[in-house]
């Protein structure tokens, strides 16, 4: 699970091109609600323990407990100022190398992309990093018994049946299930749960120390800018006048 | 290592090679005339080696062919494993994939076998003079651009569909086509995933289309999506929604434009009754020309439309209609 800022109500700096973080709390990324519902489900279904997994900086501690308010049995943040400046690839070891940590799992569940990073590249990458197989675009989990889980997958032309053997990843787009609000019980459970922090010297028998962070990041940004402020030089008009443009517009387009 | 030359992954599904991958080639035309090489291809699946010199008359100079039978070749795995030990080979300083939900899912396992960088869902990517190579993406659901380089090789990118021309094909052409063998320390069959066959079609691949009428919450009830569809229609294009009538159960995913939905770059997008989130925003907003329609004229699609419309789509749509029936009418 990734937290991330909501970014109907971050704000940006224009002039340098960046996010002003402090304008937005870090909330459950929107993709991962529907990793977490998907976890649950299965945990309702047949059994098993549902641990929660993210890399951020210390105040993304509101949303591990949403997390576990939403149905998971344990959050771990991992946080520490040598994980920072990490690209999807220093993410992916950071994250892999902590799940390994955590010992036996049958299944790793995560949304598709952040609304943030906007990458998609997290999950298939942890999954190459533990060696398992995984299913992008999951828009449904079919079934899930002792060695495999089946879904469909959307694999751009058509959805795909895919039947993977445990321990797979899987990453889920928003249609493979509706979200549950949590209840107000969990959340004051929730408000009272611990949340393992781990540092990397907490993970230092798992993973190499060179690889994390910027230091082990193989991208760098050399430049960013705000790209909505410039819009386009459009006209406005109302009525009949808007009738006659349209269809002028769609002359010059070539369409009628 | 220092690596040499574009590689391109021809995205081949089932007998259907993605037209991104002619976007790609002609892209990595463009950047070896700075970045130095030659364009080489990769293609794998059932019957890759009967369109490989496809591939050489949009642009490759080579092209790596590897066939395999159809209960294999949807495998991520596999393609992986060729991918990795191809480019462990041929060394090129560059691989290209497209943004697809295919090459989305493939690139990160490659790029993390080979512990390189990987730059998703780029608009453009260009080479500096003193040659090294930027890539151009959106992040923040496409309110920020960022500019990236990649410090290890190869550098990977996925290009998002239609962001690039396609070349014109010329069958003179001349290439090399290299049959290649799966070689024998790679597991054909994968056995941890297998791809068991189709589970439905798409009602509709709107990433393709090239006129788009979309509708959003501005429409009242589910019937008036018909509305919206003859127009569509009429202009020979497909029916879109914004994300709001998804939820609602109006319409289908398949339909959806936008960040969570498909990011769409039609000829023209006409939007109705859609006030333009940041989110929709994102999926839209490349489009060659943009028309809304909207009742609200402090709307923020305004911005980022060539042509504003101030009304009703309830009486601008149905005029529109008539209007262009007229037209179309005259000798």
């Amino acid at each position: 699970m990734k937290p991330a800022p909501d970014v109907e109500k971050v704000r940006f700096d224009v002039r340098r091109g960046v996010v002003d973080r402090s304008s937005a709390e870090l909330e459950i990324n929107p993709f991962d609600l529907h990793a977490i519902e998907a976890a649950v489900r299965i945990k309702e279904s047949v059994g098993g323990i549902v641990t929660v997994i993210s890399m951020a900086p210390p105040h993304a501690e509101p949303a591990l407990r949403d997390a576990l308010a939403r149905g998971a049995d344990r959050a771990i943040l991992l946080s520490d100022r040598r994980f920072a400046g990490s690209d999807t690839l220093a993410t992916s070891y950071t994250l892999a190398s902590a799940i390994k940590k955590l010992g036996e799992f049958d299944l790793i569940i995560c949304g598709e992309k952040s609304v943030d990073g906007d990458t998609g590249q997290v999950g298939p990458e942890v999954a190459e990093f533990l060696g398992i197989p995984h299913v992008s675009y999951v828009t449904e989990i079919k079934e899930v018994s002792n060695g495999s889980v089946t879904v469909a997958s959307d694999f751009g032309v058509a959805y795909y049946l895919v039947r993977a053997e445990l321990p797979a990843l899987l990453s889920v787009t928003k249609e493979v299930n509706v979200p549950r609000k949590p209840k107000f019980k969990d959340l004051m459970k929730a408000r009272k749960a611990e949340i393992e922090v781990w540092s990397a010297d907490d993970l230092k028998d798992v993973l190499d120390l060179n690889r994390l962070g910027l230091e082990g990041s193989a991208t760098r940004v050399v430049k960013a800018y705000y790209a909505l402020e410039k819009g386009r030089e459009g006209i406005k008009v109302k009525g009949d006048e808007g009738i006659h443009k349209i269809i002028d517009l769609l002359s010059s387009s070539g369409v009628i | 290592m220092s690596g040499e030359g574009v590689l391109v992954y021809a995205e081949y599904i089932e007998g259907m090679l993605h037209p991104v991958t002619y976007e790609l080639i002609g892209k990595g035309r463009e950047l070896i005339s700075k970045l130095g090489g030659s364009v080489k291809a990769v293609i794998i699946g059932s019957g890759a080696s009967g369109r490989a010199e496809e591939l050489i008359h949009y642009g490759a100079d080579e092209v790596y062919v590897y066939e395999c039978s159809e209960g294999v070749a949807l495998n991520t795995l596999l393609h992986k494993e060729l991918l990795v030990s191809l480019i462990h080979e041929i060394k090129p300083k560059l691989v290209l994939y497209g943004a697809t939900p295919w090459g989305r899912s493939l690139a990160p396992r490659v790029a993390a076998a080979l512990r390189t960088g990987l730059t998703a869902d780029c608009l453009d990517v260009y080479v500096t003079d003193d040659g090294s190579i930027v890539q151009v993406r959106p992040a923040f659901t496409g309110n920020i651009i960022a500019h990236i380089k990649t410090v290890t090789t190869p550098v990977m990118t996925t290009v998002r569909y239609k962001v690039f021309k396609p070349p014109k094909k010329d069958p003179s052409r001349n290439g090399k086509v290299i049959i290649r063998e799966v070689p024998a320390d790679v597991d054909i069959h994968h056995k941890e995933i297998e791809v068991l066959g189709k589970a439905r079609e798409k009602e509709v691949n709107i990433a393709d289309a090239d006129v788009i009428v979309a509708g959003g919450k501005g429409l009242k009830r589910r019937e008036d999506l018909k509305l919206l569809e003859e127009l569509a229609e009429l202009l020979d294009g497909v029916l879109a929604v914004s994300r709001p009538l998804v939820d609602a159960g109006w319409a289908s995913k398949d339909r959806q434009v936008g960040f969570s939905g498909n990011v769409v770059k039609p000829r023209v997008y006409i939007a109705c009754g859609i006030s333009g989130s940041p989110q929709h925003l994102a999926g839209m907003k490349d489009s060659k020309v943009i028309i809304a329609v909207n009742i609200d004229p402090s709307a923020p699609i305004a911005k980022y439309s060539d042509l504003f419309v101030v009304g009703d789509l309830y009486e601008v749509v149905p005029k529109l209609i008539e209007e262009i029936k007229r037209v179309r009418g005259k000798p």
